[in-house]
């Protein structure tokens, strides 16, 4: 019990911390950004993608990596019309519907391959 | 006005993807990780979308990101069941807070 406290706790923290690093320290500048904000933004996209590659690291079954690998494809997505908006280049957007068309036929794949079947069924 | 509309839905969509990510590692179990994860598609990555067209307007890139967003809408509840069913079927265990499995008699029966 005492043990499950101090690993929330933990938790907690280090999501506070990443959280006041993304609002309040000044953004390096990378490519050239449209405005800091679509830059946070982008931060904190990357610490939701973290949390997934934990889960992808971490899952106890095949099952939970195939899930966080399809809630990673979704936020690629997410990543790519972020960089529509702040590089003013229109190609990203092109870019986001060929990854959501392609994730969403490599966990079609995955699910089939999960229940031991074959493909042409 | 318009980019003050696109920007309250990119945070809105940025904190429901963010929520989503804590589910899918907080939770106890594979279906209730699906769960957190079908949520965080609709308001989430949609929501960042939606803004995108507010921004950017009725121009090509709006109207690409709009169609982005219904095949988004129409295709991730069908994967979040085809991953539910094959890993039921696969043989993954519930946590044991479960309270009924309706499953398992439709299977058998």
């Amino acid at each position: 019990m005492d043990m499950k406290r101090i690993r929330y706790a933990i938790g907690a923290v280090v999501i506070l911390l990443v959280a006041g690093m993304i609002i309040f320290m000044p953004m390096p500048s990378m490519l050239k950004w449209q405005s800091e904000f679509l830059a946070r933004s982008f931060m904190g996209l990357l610490f939701s993608a973290v949390l997934c590659l934990w889960r992808i690291l971490k899952g106890p079954t095949p099952a939970d990596r195939a899930v966080a690998i399809d809630m990673l494809g979704i936020l690629i997505v997410g990543f790519c019309a972020i960089l529509t908006i702040s590089t003013d280049r229109d190609w990203y957007i092109d870019i986001s519907i060929a990854w959501a068309l392609q994730s969403f036929i490599g966990i079609m794949a995955l699910a089939k391959y999960m229940e031991g079947k074959d493909f042409d069924e | 006005m318009n980019e003050q509309i696109g920007i309250a839905l990119i945070i809105t969509g940025l904190l429901f993807d963010f929520f989503g990510c804590l589910g899918l590692v907080r939770f106890p179990d594979v279906y209730t990780r699906l769960q957190a994860s079908a949520k965080c598609v609709t308001l989430g990555t949609c929501g960042i979308l939606l803004g995108l067209v507010f921004i950017k307007g009725f121009t090509a890139t709006g109207i690409k990101a709009l169609l982005c967003m219904s095949f988004i809408i129409v295709t991730a509840p069908v994967s979040a069941h085809a991953l539910a069913r094959s890993s039921y079927r696969a043989g993954v265990k519930p946590c044991d807070g479960m309270v009924v499995d309706k499953y398992s008699e439709d299977i058998k029966g």
